[in-house]
């Protein structure tokens, strides 16, 4: 018996991991077009990017764990091809292999500005990523634009800070983070940038980017062109502008594809193919919506559950669950520890049980009518996780509330 | 089985205490605080699962 994983980040060694652990003794093929097994992410926007941390040290657990684990691990070899029905996966390589189950764990890949981009324009996804904006940051640039305050953009502007670099931070939206926190929140995290130093600019898109010529003939980035005509001058620019799902390879595989690859609610996009991490489309019951969600807790969550989910349906054993989960992530700025747990929206009620946004240290709670759909806390990180095992349960208000009481 | 938590790399995210409130407990201080630093065998899944999940890799078992 083969299963094959597409992809040997989080997601995928997880299921790897997982698979082995629940006693499957056939063929684990994994394959990533990383020549080396992908970097854990966070410290990569953190503690390598600061020189705090040698590179070596931003490898996750699961990755030490391979050589016990029996894979057939192929590095630098991309899927290329698949046809859903008959479980056909091409290579790269040229190689065509039959499986009996596949897992999709191909994570996604960081948008860019569209056009050329000249030298000291970085996006951050991969240890290549980071060491080459951290080489660029070690030339102590006069400023660093970063574009995008989404969480990569926000940290990467509170690392910059605290490397004593000078930080422009750009977004489109009238508030950061406005992708995942709801009103005047985004307006705590500019706040925060502000306090220290960076200069925050709101609500202007980016026209265009600026750049020199050297001696050699090479292009180089010397400025933001915005949207109101005025250009921030910058050596290096972070585009931190979202990630796209690597699901190109899968057109004409016969699978759904929709904001990622579309799955039924136990993560399975067809017969024996199964999807986890930043790729997978699922309906969450727990909130009766389809989500996708790109965070590292639920690469490792959703890794474990759908290997089982493969696992149950290869040998017919009774298939789990819905995969029903609270996301939830954490982002350091600065000294303060941000962490979010389920799916607020922008529209939901705010409510601030404990602490307050002034001393910079709260928990807010997010109403919509009888239901609590989320909780973020800055340093708060026991309420954050004591609302989120009561969300688990469910999204009862009284009950997500009683934690306060 | 012992639990030894590394507290250089702990920051305190509480995913143990969610996986395992009974072992693991952060406290109003915001700090970590095991409950039981040898707890029974039929816990042994829940401490791999917290091993797993804690963002800085900083819980181990030792036998």
């Amino acid at each position: 018996m083969t299963v094959v994983i597409a992809g040997a980040s989080l997601a995928g060694l997880t299921a790897a991991e997982t698979l082995r652990a629940e006693g499957y003794e056939g063929a684990v093929i994994v394959v990533d077009p990383s020549t080396t097994i992908p970097a854990d992410r966070p410290p990569l926007s953190k503690q390598v990017l600061a020189g705090e941390w040698p590179p070596e040290k931003a490898q996750h657990r699961a990755a030490a764990r391979v050589p016990e684990l029996a894979l057939d691990l192929r590095l630098g070899v991309a899927a290329t091809a698949l046809d859903a029905a008959t479980r056909s996966v091409t290579l790269s390589d040229g190689s065509l292999i039959s499986a009996d189950g596949i897992v999709l764990a191909m994570g996604a890949a960081p948008r860019r500005l569209p056009g050329n981009q000249p030298a000291g324009v970085h996006v951050l996804r991969t240890m290549d990523d980071c060491l080459a904006l951290r080489s660029d940051l070690d030339k102590m640039p006069a400023r660093v634009a970063v574009i995008g305050a989404g969480f990569i953009g926000a940290e990467v502007a509170a690392t910059c800070r605290s490397r004593g670099l000078e930080v422009t931070l750009i977004e489109v939206a009238p508030l950061p983070l406005g992708r995942v926190l709801p009103g005047e929140l985004g307006g705590f995290i500019a706040d925060l940038h502000r306090a220290h130093g960076v200069e925050v600019i709101l609500g202007l898109g980016v026209e265009g980017l600026d750049s020199i010529t050297g001696t050699d003939g090479s292009q180089r980035v010397s400025g933001v062109r915005l949207t109101d005509g005025n250009v921030v001058s910058a050596e290096v620019v972070v585009v931190g502008i979202g990630v796209v799902p690597n699901t190109g390879w899968l057109e004409g595989s016969g699978l759904r594809l929709d904001n990622g690859v579309t799955c039924d609610a136990t993560c399975s996009a067809a017969p024996a193919i199964v999807a986890a991490g930043d790729v997978a489309s699922w309906p969450n019951p727990l909130y009766d919506e389809v989500m996708r969600v790109e965070q590292w807790e639920n690469a490792i969550e959703q890794g474990e559950y759908a290997a089982k989910r493969l696992l149950a349906e290869l040998q017919g054993t009774e298939l789990p669950a819905p995969f029903a989960s609270i996301p939830w992530f954490w982002s350091d700025q600065y000294d303060r520890k941000i962490q979010m747990a389920g799916r607020p929206s922008s529209s939901d009620e705010i409510i601030i049980p404990e602490g307050s946004i002034e001393e910079q240290r709260f928990v807010a709670l997010f109403r919509r009518g009888d239901l609590c759909t989320g909780v973020l806390g800055v340093n708060r990180p026991r309420h954050v996780m004591q609302v989120r095992m009561k969300l688990t349960e469910s999204l009862s208000w009284d009950s997500a509330f009683s934690v306060f009481a | 089985m012992k639990i030894v938590v590394n507290y250089d790399l702990c920051e305190s995210n509480a995913i143990c205490m969610a996986v395992a409130p009974e072992v693991f407990e952060v406290r109003d201080d915001d700090f970590l605080y095991l409950l039981t630093e040898e707890p029974g065998e039929e816990l042994r899944e829940k401490m791999e699962e917290s091993v797993r999940r804690c963002p800085k890799q900083a819980i181990t078992i030792e036998g």
